[in-house]
């Protein structure tokens, strides 16, 4: 009994780190991949329409209606201490640090990833992945490094996208139906938001970007050697479901390090 | 040349192949044949590098490609076309792009000389007109066909076809059959054939591999498979070479 806990335990671990070790393999792949001849460049555009202007409209409401919210709660929250000018510093700080690119990174994860992630995933179930391999196309050049290099250029663009969004969204709150001072507004976040804030928010997408590529396509990839996954479609749902959960815990566990390394 | 020195491969407690030895000429047709399960697929993928021997060499042209690095891998595979069970073309991709891939990724031709192979390996395997048509808009057979066009298309040395008739009417089998022996004296490689499509696929064989119980039994014909006093193999015969006979009167 006490022989069959521990072997338990053992095997598990043999397993996870099989699985470090396959997915660290894979980023290293991935990244190795462009630099490697010939270059997918119109590949890449595609993953960037597919990727990053698909997405627009996704990020566009979620930001102008996370910035609305944020307009309405901060307006409540600072006039309780008559701060109500401070508005635009905190509502531009929440977008720039935290919530631009944490919720860009969700809504990628939810619409770009999973897709990734199944699309990868069918490939590896119908063999398309072995007969690129057959033909000496290495299929991480291939399939996988057009889409980190749309993600990396796409989400830190989206976050952009998001703030923005994310501003005009608590001016409407803020201004247009609380009437806080535009002037005030404005002004109150120009004096506020230094390069320190910015370089977090960039540091963010970014390693949010790796992480969704990395887990999303990684979990496609090696679908077959997912313990307890199942095989065909039960498989790549399994995954997809799997690669949702894990990249959306990961961005926030990621932004909570890089927060308390860059605060 | 192919080769197997003594090659073991298992998974997890099942051993598939046990210390088998194999050589396949060049230029030679080689059906490999068996019950299910028994590792036929294992050995093209064995074959391909696709899977590492537990121990034991895969030489190909004397050159052990079970210790190799993935560039000389890539360097080997180079030699081969392969037809899979299910085609794997890429769905995502249209029948010209399927067809053209090879050359786009590994050699340095221009657009318009590429575009003019492809026709003309389109036009030649009766795919003419399809060219726009995607994986998903074409019959069994074309499919077949279009996996076997982008397979052709670097001129491989070796050919391995994996179950290649699976879901075809006999017409269309015989078809494909038809276009195997055409293309392979056109093109002059070495063929390598997983097949249940038995007593027929026999009739493009030059040697006979049945896999059996993770051992491989040679055979340079058909007909010598029949004479076998092994029992399992005599089994094999009557259940499945038991109809050429019937097959022949019905022709």
């Amino acid at each position: 009994m006490v022989i069959r806990y521990f072997e338990k335990i053992g095997n598990n671990t043999l397993y996870h780190l099989e699985d470090l070790g396959r997915m660290a393999g894979f980023l290293a792949q991935s990244f190795i991949g462009a630099f490697k001849r010939p270059f997918r460049f119109s590949a890449f555009i595609r993953q960037i329409r597919i990727i990053g202007a698909d997405s627009f409209w996704v990020i566009f409401f979620t930001a102008a209606f996370t910035g609305m919210v944020l307009g309405l709660q901060g307006y409540y929250t600072l006039r309780k201490f008559g701060s109500e000018g401070a508005l635009g510093s905190a509502v531009a700080l929440t977008l720039i640090r935290e919530l631009g690119p944490v919720l860009t990174g969700l809504m990628v994860t939810g619409r770009a990833g999973s897709a990734m992630c199944a699309e990868i995933g069918i490939m590896r179930n119908t063999e398309q992945i072995d007969a690129l391999e057959c033909m000496a196309i290495d299929p991480f050049r291939y399939l996988v490094t057009p889409k980190f290099l749309a993600t990396l250029v796409s989400i830190p663009i989206l976050s952009l996208i998001f703030i923005v969004v994310g501003i005009f969204g608590g001016y409407v709150a803020g201004c247009g139906l609380l009437g806080v001072n535009p002037g005030a507004y404005f002004s109150g976040m120009a004096q506020s938001v230094v390069n320190q804030d910015i370089n977090m928010g960039i540091v963010k997408s970014l390693v949010f970007a790796v992480l969704i590529v990395w887990i999303c396509a990684g979990r496609g990839y090696f679908v077959n050697s997912i313990r307890g996954a199942g095989f065909g479609a039960e498989g790549v749902s399994h995954v997809t479901t799997q690669a949702v959960v894990l990249s959306s815990i990961s961005i926030l566990v990621w932004d909570y390090l890089i927060t308390a390394i860059m605060l | 040349m192919i080769q197997f020195v003594d090659v073991v491969k298992s998974f997890g407690a099942q051993r598939v192949l046990d210390r088998v030895n194999l050589t396949i000429n060049s230029g030679k047709t080689t059906v490999v044949a068996g019950p299910s399960g028994q590792g036929k697929s294992v050995t093209l993928k064995l074959i391909l590098g696709l899977l590492k021997p537990d121990s034991g060499k895969v030489l190909i042209d004397g050159q052990d490609i079970s210790k190799m690095r993935s560039r000389e891998l890539n360097r080997i595979r180079t030699k081969f076309g392969v037809m899979f069970q299910g085609v794997a073309l890429l769905d995502s991709l249209s029948v010209y792009e399927n067809v053209a891939l090879p050359l786009e990724e590994r050699t340095r031709f221009s657009s318009a000389e590429i575009k003019e192979k492809v026709l003309a390996v389109l036009a030649e395997l009766g795919l003419g007109g399809h060219e726009n048509k995607y994986p998903a808009q074409l019959s069994g057979g074309m499919k077949k066909r279009v996996g076997l066009a982008r397979a052709l298309m670097l001129h491989p040395e070796i050919m391995l076809f994996d179950e290649p008739t699976t879901g075809l009417d006999p017409q269309k089998s015989m078809e494909i059959y038809q276009l195997f022996a055409k293309t392979q004296k056109q093109f002059g490689y070495t063929s390598i054939i997983v097949s249940h499509d038995i007593p027929k696929i026999f009739n493009l064989a030059d040697q006979v591999i049945l896999v059996n119980k993770g051992k491989f039994t040679i055979f340079d014909s058909p007909e010598d498979i029949q004479q076998s006093e092994v029992p399992e193999i005599q089994a094999f015969v009557k259940n499945t070479m038991g109809d050429i006979y019937l097959s022949r009167e019905m022709e």
